[in-house]
């Protein structure tokens, strides 16, 4: 069992040197550093100096991938490549285009990210697994009928209009919340109770029919009818059996997501300006900050692998399918 | 050991009483009358067979009378009394107590009728806990009682562990220890052992039996197995059509059958006296349930049928318990004694058509961080065939001896790990690519799952045809069409059947289809794999019909792979038997069958159920399950489960001795007797 | 020639798509077997309600694919010259909606302007008032009269739309009434019924806009005084585009590696697991948002390769197309993968392996038709997932150009003026009700096709 777990750690190795050349190829090849200076800096006939002086600041002037001039190990070590790729590696994320420290930043904003993103997913996992569960047992009734019909339309309504419709409704006609806003420490709940409620919201649809899914497609199998013929009562064939079931996928689902959970919500986070990972990737996007939108994704890269991990150590802790082969 | 304080009751007293049953599926104006109107009565101590082929309506007689009818099920009319309480009026939650508690049941598939994430003994306690109050509080030491009971090994162990630790049959006896949790007056088991291999089987029936005989609970068994209900039955009921048709005490039932379903199923069962001619077989097929009868059901495929059957729905004839649903007397049923054309065994020639010498296929186990080969699992290991023009070797075994395998490594679909195969004294296992491309053409394989062995996609035609195709035989695609025009009547099947894709056939005809598929590239030599094994009985006698013919008419060979001992003796040649991954007997199908010296072949034979209830046989029972191939015991593979087992069978492999012509066997036990003897043997041809 | 026709990228693709589905259709009609869950897609009533809902959207998205240049007079030697501005049917058809461009934001069905400005009153002296419009409601000589006016017209418009209904089923009735009143009476034909009523309230809604529509802004005018019903329906095209396309682009690769990998196993199999695990651990978001910024790099750095705005921004569409297709053929990848390596161990393909089958005939004749109804499912079931995030990309600028027609453009541009009070709603109103009809009846009609051709698939979320 050890074994599986090392081999699939070691899997992680070649998958992140992978999105590492990915990332410097589409950042650094498709345009050069020369195309990103002329960009940023704006103007049509911006000089040669300015833009040798922009990439001089950045430490975009180095060759990209071989230093013909420099001497031993530095013809490899002193290039955009190793300078702004291979230290990510070392979680060295370097310095943003506004010059400022990007291992610091995420380090600083992760909080408000996780502050919103695991009640979310905690209180959201408890409501859809009720609910889905429910509509499982009241299957092929109307109640089911109607509670699908209901996900249905849930789900085909884009987030942003739960984000725009909940900011209008519960915080501008009923004041119920402040719009948007943060604050430190204990005094942030007043902030975060708005997103957390929308965000749980959003994902009743998708989640309580997926859900469902799983539930029925475990009611169907043998040994369901098995516990039915020992007498059980349907809330114990359900809750004993089906449940018990059903919890591995929905569970290894969860987990391959808790550690991107650090990444933060995008639109959440920047509708209720709340300083997390997921609006500063935003606004390093409308910023065009290339150096952050580089670092972010291959830390999303990392965290999603170590779900992946996760899911598989998971599995092995609660399936004795696996644990025990 | 049982705790059961056996209530005085006459040994009469029915249990179990179901009256005019109508169970529908579906849609309500147009049901599937899946139970049409069945009357039968259980009584104390006693075991009812329901007999019936494939879709008859015996499951669902089964799941209405514990009320556990899948969505869209429903009883429409009847009564079921269970010691004279009525089953159908009782609320839902009453209905919870009897079902597991007075009424236990078993379901055919072990593997997956068991929560596969609890461990077996919490599965057992759930029942204990609901039916057993005296044990509701500490129900562990009542578990693992009832594992004893059922024959667990080891219960203090077992009990802690998960379904997918236990082999099948041991999964079987955790049902069934579900199942007497709540110490039952009935229990029913839905072909309980149908999953199971023959050697188990005979276990898990002869634990149901003591069982009975312990606790005097009557057993209501569901089976398509003649063999079986002769083996356990007191009483059987034939089902046909959603109807039972017959029901009798199981001797006279094998004496004398009286409804011509019933007749015409004994007729088309293969076995050794039926070797030098074809099969009956029934006609046509089980009609659709989704419309009312006005006459017999069976009427169409009749051949007795008379003017009055054509006129009303067929009375039943008899009591209740004992009699037939027809309009005629038993002395006015005449069935043709068919016309079965003979059928001649061809003589074994000098040379092999195909010869395996010493044949290997080892799968790799990976483990570790660099999954590096730990050790092989050796399906095949160190296996020697001659196949004969013309002639039918037998490949026995039960599942997971590497019989399927083997042939498919005859055949180069896997490539051998070691040993050699020659094919008319060319050697397979060296040839590639375009060489052993057209010499594919020579041999053929027939596999047992006629709904995955064809492309739902493709139209009959092109199936009979790709062979051609891939071989570029057949010449212009109207020649091709012509061919395989040809092909399907051989098999049996009209020419319109070109023009239709394989969802339009029955399980048999798709089979033919795939018998003619085989025969399109004219090879010498078909590797049969269970080519019946998931067919009813009626159906299997036409594809042996078939195969036999064909045989006879182009000489093929046939390298037969079942566990079905029945078809072995009706057409086979030669027989060898297998055992984890070797052959540890071979001879002649009359020796192998009536003179076996190996334990395995012995027991083996010993486990099959005969129809015939004054069949009393030295019955071999093999206790334990077959070890993995992955690690084979030290010694003899069998020593562990072998009963006559002595110290230097757990030392080293014996040899394989030759016996007499032909006949080989590999057991330290038979090799003793015959050293001295295998070297006085002359090569005589054998008889045949 | 009045005109001269325009085939944009994302037209070319969208005629492929047609042909494409139209072959198929034409094997599928050949097929007797093909058609089964077809069927039973027939017998849904949900479904086919759904799929008169998407028909009306397909109808108006095809329309704005039929691009032109109108004639602009005619130069020196008598050609026609044509204008640089490319059209659409749709703009065609909707000329007054496009031409009725007011001055600045003004509500839906109002007569005046959203905003107080200085009006010179016909005596010469100035007030600050809400002017009247210069379309909205300009036919009525009282602005009081508007609302009688407007039930006049809806009910009129009601009338058009019942109209062209009956027309529509006399046709499909061969002229018949008796044909009609069968379906009417017989219970086998719920599903028609049920596209018959949806097709009634959707001909309704056509009435209700040919009879509105010119002399309102329906839904309201936005800040530069375009008319939002106009931008909604222009938007529709560029939702289909994004949900259909992506698909079409990244299934060749989908296909391809995915049944290749189940296949063929060994090294085949692993170097395709780690493309696509590499590329999946990347966060969609990160990377559409990296690969489009680099494309505007690009397209900055190379402006004069363009010949029109419009060609620009079809362009930008169908690189997000493009860039949409990488980020999600790789479930798509799996899936097969998966199923390949169950259908390879399938009698029929062993069968074929002991004829001496090639591989590549194996894999066309045994494998790939046996995958298509995944394909179908999966094609299906992500149409509604890639309108919803067209909506979101729009949204944080990575989306589509900001002068392509988009409701995630709309609600982009509408979201600002949600802090104005009161509250400028009707950008937001139509972008939800445009998307919402069009994201909910794909997904009930996904369903239905999923439970037909695949009950056992389950999606992956």
């Amino acid at each position: 069992m050890m074994a599986y777990i090392v081999r699939r750690a070691l899997y992680a190795i070649p998958i992140l040197i992978g999105v590492n050349l990915l990332t410097f190829v589409l950042f650094f090849v498709v345009n050069s550093p020369d195309d990103m200076a002329r960009m940023h800096l704006g103007a049509k006939r911006v000089t040669d100096e300015a833009i040798q002086q922009w990439k001089a600041e950045r430490g975009y002037d180095k060759p990209l991938a071989w230093n013909v001039q420099a001497k031993g190990i530095e013809k490899l070590t002193d290039t955009i490549f190793f300078d702004k790729s291979v230290r990510l590696f070392a979680f060295d994320f370097g310095q943003s285009d506004s010059g400022r420290n990007i291992g610091h930043d995420i380090s600083q904003r992760m909080w408000p990210s996780l502050a919103i993103a695991v009640p979310i997913m905690l209180v959201g996992l408890t409501i859809n697994i009720s609910f889905s569960l429910m509509l499982a047992f009241f299957r092929g009734t109307y109640l089911d009928f109607w509670g699908v019909v209901l996900c249905v339309a849930m789900m085909s309504i884009s987030a942003l209009f739960y984000i725009i419709g909940g900011q209008v409704l519960l915080g501008k006609l009923l004041n119920l919340f402040p719009i948007s806003g943060y604050d430190t420490g204990i005094h942030a709940w007043r902030f975060l109770i708005l997103p957390v409620v929308i965000g749980i919201v959003s994902g009743i649809g998708a989640g309580s029919r997926w859900y469902r899914t799983l539930f029925l497609e475990e009611i169907n199998k043998d040994f369901v009818r098995t516990a039915r013929a020992k007498g059980l009562s349907e809330q114990a064939v359900l809750f004993g059996h089906v449940l018990r079931n059903a919890l591995i996928p929905i569970l290894t689902g969860v987990v391959v997501v808790i550690p991107t959970l650090f990444m933060g919500s995008l639109l959440l986070e920047s509708f209720f300006g709340i300083p997390g990972l997921g609006s500063y990737t935003i606004d390093a996007i409308s910023r065009q900050d290339f150096a952050i939108v580089r670092a972010m994704v291959f830390l999303g890269a990392v965290l999603y692998i170590l779900g992946l991990l996760l899911t598989d150590i998971s599995y092995t802790l609660v399936d004795p399918r696996v644990r025990l082969n | 050991m049982s705790e059961v304080a056996k209530p005085e009751r006459s040994p009469e007293a029915p249990v179990l009483q179901v009256q005019g049953l109508k169970t529908h599926l579906g849609a309500s104006h147009n049901p599937v009358r899946a139970v049409d109107g069945v009357d039968l009565t259980l009584r104390r101590g006693e075991t009812f067979v329901l007999v019936g082929e494939s879709g008859c309506g015996k499951s669902m007689i089964a799941l209405s009378l514990m009320r556990l009818l899948p969505p869209g099920g429903r009883i429409v009319a009847g009564e079921v009394l269970l010691e004279g309480r009525s089953l159908l009026d009782l609320p839902e939650v009453a209905m919870r107590g009897e079902r597991g508690g007075s009424i236990g049941m078993i379901f055919q598939e072990p593997m997956t009728s068991l929560n596969p994430v609890m461990t077996v003994g919490r599965q057992v306690a759930e029942a204990v806990r609901l039916h057993d109050p005296q044990h509701a509080g500490d129900s562990r030491p009542r578990v693992i009682e009832l594992f004893r009971q059922v024959g667990i090994p080891d219960p203090e162990r077992r009990v802690d562990e998960y379904p997918h630790q236990l082999s099948g049959g041991m999964k079987q006896r955790v049902m069934i220890a579900i199942a007497l949790a709540g110490r039952p007056r009935v229990l029913i088991a839905d072909e309980p052992t149908t999953a199971l291999d023959v050697t188990i089987q005979a276990q898990v029936l002869e634990l149901l039996k003591d069982l009975q005989r312990e606790t005097g609970m009557a057993i209501m068994l569901i089976t398509h197995d003649l063999g079986v209900v002769a083996e356990t039955g007191d009483r059987v009921g034939v089902m046909y059509a959603g109807q039972l048709v017959e029901t009798a005490d199981v001797r006279p039932f094998f004496a004398q059958p009286r409804h011509p379903y019933s007749r015409k199923l004994f007729r088309a069962l293969p076995g050794p006296e039926k070797r030098d001619q074809g099969l009956d077989i029934i006609p046509g097929m089980v009609p659709p349930l989704d419309q009312p009868f006005p006459l017999c059901r069976f009427l169409d495929r009749c051949e007795a049928a008379q003017a009055v059957c054509r006129e009303a729905p067929p009375p039943w004839q008899g009591s209740p318990g004992d009699g037939y649903r027809c309009h005629l007397a038993v002395d006015q049923i005449h069935l043709e004694a068919p016309v079965l054309p003979p059928r001649r065994h061809a003589a074994k020639t000098d040379r092999p058509l195909m010869q395996a010498r010493n044949l290997q296929m080892y799968f790799p186990i990976r483990r570790g961080v660099l999954r590096r080969t730990v050790g092989h699992v050796r399906a095949v290991d160190g296996l020697d065939l001659d196949l004969y023009p013309s002639r039918t070797l037998a490949l026995v075994g039960e599942s997971g001896c590497g019989k399927t395998t083997a042939g498919k490594a005859l055949l180069q679909l896997l490539r051998p790990t070691g040993g050699s195969v020659r094919f008319d004294a060319q050697e397979l296992t060296r040839l590639k690519g375009e060489p052993l491309r057209r010499l594919r053409r020579q041999f053929q394989i027939i596999f047992q799952d006629p709904a995955s062995s064809m492309n739902p996609r493709m139209l009959v035609e092109d199936i009979v045809a790709e062979g051609m195709v891939a071989q570029g035989l057949g010449g212009s695609r109207a020649d091709r069409r012509q061919r395989v025009a040809r092909l399907l009547d051989q098999v049996g099947l009209p020419e319109a059947a070109l023009r239709r894709y394989p969802h339009e056939f029955s399980g048999g005809q798709r089979q033919r289809i795939a018998i003619a598929r085989a025969l399109a590239v004219e090879p010498r030599l078909i590797v049969c794999d269970e080519p019946t094994s998931a067919l009813d009985v009626s159906v299997q006698a036409q594809v042996l019909n078939l195969l036999k013919e064909l045989q006879q008419e182009l000489e093929l060979s046939y390298l037969f792979i079942t566990h079905n001992i029945a078809v072995v003796a009706y057409l086979a040649d030669e027989v060898a038997v297998m055992y984890l991954g070797r052959i540890v007997e071979q001879g002649p199908v009359s020796v192998i069958l009536n003179q076996a010296l190996h334990p395995y072949t012995q027991a083996l034979l010993s486990a099959v159920p005969v129809p015939d209830p004054a069949h009393h046989r030295s019955v071999l029972r093999l206790e334990g399950d077959m070890p993995s191939p992955a690690n084979p015991p030290v010694g003899c593979h069998f020593h562990e489960r072998c009963p006559r087992a002595e110290a230097r069978c757990r030392e080293a492999y014996p040899p394989m001795v030759e016996i007499d012509a032909g006949h080989r066997a590999a057991c330290w036990l038979v090799s003793e007797g015959q050293d001295e003897q295998v070297s006085d043997i002359s090569s005589k041809g054998e008889s045949e | 020639m009045p005109f001269q026709p325009v085939i944009l990228a994302t037209d070319a693709l969208v005629y492929l798509l047609i042909l494409l589905a139209g072959i198929s259709a034409f094997y599928t009609h050949r097929h007797e077997h093909l058609q089964m869950p077809w069927r039973q897609v027939g017998r849904s009533r949900t479904a086919m309600g759904a799929l008169v809902v998407i028909g009306f959207y397909v109808v108006i998205g095809l329309l704005d694919t039929l691009h032109y240049r109108p004639a602009n007079g005619t130069d020196a030697q008598g050609n026609p010259r044509y204008a640089t501005e490319v059209m659409s049917v749709l703009d065609w058809a909707a000329t007054p909606l496009r031409e009725h461009r007011e001055k600045t934001y003004s509500a839906p069905f109002s007569t005046h302007l959203y905003m107080r400005e200085t009006v010179e009153l016909p005596d010469g002296s100035k007030v600050r008032d809400y002017p009247r419009l210069k379309w909205g409601g300009a036919h009525l000589a009282d602005p009081d009269d508007a609302a009688m006016d407007i039930v006049q017209r809806s009910l009129l418009g009601i009338l058009v739309g019942a109209g062209l209904w009956l027309g529509v089923l006399l046709i499909f009735a061969r002229g018949r009434w008796a044909v009609m009143r069968g379906w009417w009476q017989d219970p086998a034909h719920g599903p028609q019924r049920t596209a018959a009523w949806t097709l009634l309230v959707m001909l309704s809604l056509v009435g209700l806009s040919l009879t509105l529509a010119g002399a309102y802004h329906v839904f309201g005018t936005d800040k530069v005084g375009e008319d939002v019903f106009y931008q909604s329906l222009k938007s529709i095209r560029t939702g289909l585009v994004i949900g259909t396309l992506t698909t079409l682009v990244m299934l060749p690769a989908a296909i391809l590696l995915g049944i290749m990998a189940g296949y063929f196993r060994g090294w085949v199999d692993d170097v395709i697991q780690y493309l696509y695990t590499t590329l999946s651990s990347v966060p969609g978001v990160l990377l559409i948002a990296a690969a489009v910024l680099m494309m505007q790099i690009y397209m900055s750095n190379h402006q004069d390769e363009f010949n029109s705005l419009t060609e620009r921004a079809d362009l930008r569409l169908l690189f997000l197309c493009l860039i949409l297709g990488v980020t999600s053929w790789t479930s798509l990848c799996r899936l097969l993968r998966g199923e390949t390596l169950k259908l390879r161990q399938l009698e029929y393909v062993q069968a074929a392996q002991a004829f001496g089958v090639g591989h590549f005939t194996t894999l066309m004749r045994h494998i790939l038709p046996n995958v298509t109804h995944i394909v179908l499912i999966v094609v299906v079931l992500d149409f509604s997932g890639l309108v919803l995030a067209e909506a979101v990309l729009s949204y944080i600028n990575i989306g589509v150009d900001p002068n392509t027609n988009s409701w995630g453009n709309m609600i982009n541009s509408a979201r600002l003026e949600l802090a104005r009070d009161p509250v400028v709603w009707w950008s937001l109103a139509a972008a939800f009700v445009f998307m919402f009809a069009l994201v909910l009846a794909a997904n009930l009609f996904a369903d239905v096709v999923r439970d037909a051709f695949d009950p056992r698939l389950r999606e992956r979320s």
